[in-house]
């Protein structure tokens, strides 16, 4: 059976990154699913975890009292769900949804957290990571705004 | 065939509306056969210049092959007074038609690589002609992919056309939307965002890219980011035609005629230019 560690390490997601920092962080992971309509996070929920998807598709979604919710983007294989474990007051910004089964693995952020407070190394590799999935989705949403499709 | 080059290309031919089809609320799609009778023949991305007869004329590109169709098919989206008045044909109404014009995809230079056909809102009416005929000779390809964006489910133009090539094993065929409600199972994001996990070997890669220029632009960074030179990448630029054949300089874009040049062209010649505003 494949350990965590090894598990991590086949992730695009972690490519380049140390053993050591691996070893560090599948002692914080774990592997979960989710079946299709399963929350993998709640909006102004504690951001207690982050998901790296395996297989799947996860929707994030915002809830507003007078709509019904809007998809604003898909997550797959590959792909991080959930960021605000990062920031205070960490907090989940969007709902998560599984559109269809998703396996992941689980990162339990507080214990993340703590291992990058105390090996800063760590900290920033992890943002060094964490820095261009969140700039790839500013520029996504700034395109979806632009609403491009109605000029041609 | 000597006939054909001595045609004065000011001179529409008289064309009856075979069919319209709606496909969106606000785009149709007319059939168009040549009162004359002849067969038009013609590339994938080449375009005609469309008379609505007492309104004025506009440049649509072909959006069937000439393989798969006697006449010329266009979808039209109605955007303005002359695209409006096209819009609004019923069958058997007629308009003026000048064309074939430009130049086209690059489906034979294509073969023997893989083809990566990258298509925002409308811009998938161009693109069609090109998927069909490399779908009809799909064994000269390397893989072929067809990534679609749009705004919205309700916007997905030629939605039965995804379906069926979707269910072909041969093709990879992936749709996505800008926002959707939670009733839709598919992709939602931008079309960009499919580039990094589609399955193209960059250098050995044709790219075709349709759509807004702004989706055009991020679509060939993309690209290029996946490892494609830009010499393989091929965009069809849309602008303001009115001679068509290269005379009134219109269409000028920088150093390039679209009407005559392009409409389809390599991004390593228009890079530049498409990052300036109001070329
Ligand atoms: S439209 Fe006249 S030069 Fe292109």
């Amino acid at each position: 059976m494949e350990t965590m560690e090894q598990i991590l390490g086949q992730q695009s997601f972690f490519a380049g990154f140390p053993a050591e920092f691996v070893a560090l962080i599948a002692g914080c992971a774990r592997n979960c699913h989710f079946k299709a309509g399963e929350y993998l996070l709640r909006e102004g929920d504690p951001a207690d975890s982050f998901f790296l998807v395996r297989q799947g598709k996860a929707a994030l979604e915002i809830a507003s009292p007078a709509r019904a919710p809007v998809i604003f983007t898909t997550l797959g294989p590959g792909e991080i769900v959930g960021v605000s474990w990062l920031i205070p007051p960490y907090r989940a910004e969007f709902d998560a949804r599984a559109v269809e089964p998703v396996r992941a693995i689980a990162i339990d952020a507080k214990c993340l957290r703590a291992k990058c407070e105390s090996d800063h190394h760590l900290g920033y590799e992890m943002m060094k990571r964490f820095l261009p999935v969140m700039v790839k989705r500013l520029h996504a949403t700034r395109l979806q705004i632009l609403d491009v499709y109605g000029h041609r | 065939m000597q006939a054909a080059a001595l045609k004065d290309p000011f001179v529409p031919d008289i064309c009856r509306v075979a069919s319209a089809r709606r496909e969106l609320a606000d785009a149709v799609t007319l059939e168009l056969e040549p009162l004359s009778g002849a067969r038009p023949d013609f590339r994938p991305g080449q375009f005609n210049m469309l008379y609505a007869f007492g309104v004025g004329e506009v440049a649509i590109s072909m959006s069937v092959s000439a393989h798969e169709n006697r006449g010329f098919v266009h979808t039209v989206r109605n955007a303005g007074a002359v695209s409006g008045a096209l819009a609004a044909l019923e069958p058997g109404a007629t308009l003026g038609v000048r064309g074939p014009f430009g130049t086209g995809w690059p489906v034979a230079e294509a073969e023997g690589r893989d083809v990566l056909i990258v298509a925002g809102g409308l811009g998938l009416a161009p693109l069609r002609p090109a998927i069909q005929e490399v779908l009809a000779r799909r064994e000269r390809y390397g893989r072929v992919t067809i990534l679609a964006g749009c705004r919205s489910p309700h916007d997905i133009l030629y939605q039965r056309d995804l379906e069926r090539w979707r269910q072909r094993l041969d093709v990879t065929v992936e749709v996505t939307v800008d926002h959707a409600g939670t009733g839709w199972h598919g992709d939602v994001g931008f079309v960009t965002g499919l580039i990094p996990r589609s399955p193209f070997d960059p250098d050995k890669a044709v790219a075709m890219v349709c759509g807004p220029e702004v989706m055009m632009r991020f679509a060939a960074g993309a690209l290029l980011k996946a490892g494609m030179p830009a010499a393989d990448i091929y965009l069809s630029m849309e602008r303001n035609m009115k001679c068509a054949i290269g005379l009134c300089g219109h269409c000028q874009f920088g150093p390039a005629f679209v009407c005559k040049d392009g409409p389809v062209l390599p991004y390593d010649r228009i890079a530049g230019l498409l990052a300036v505003q109001e070329i």
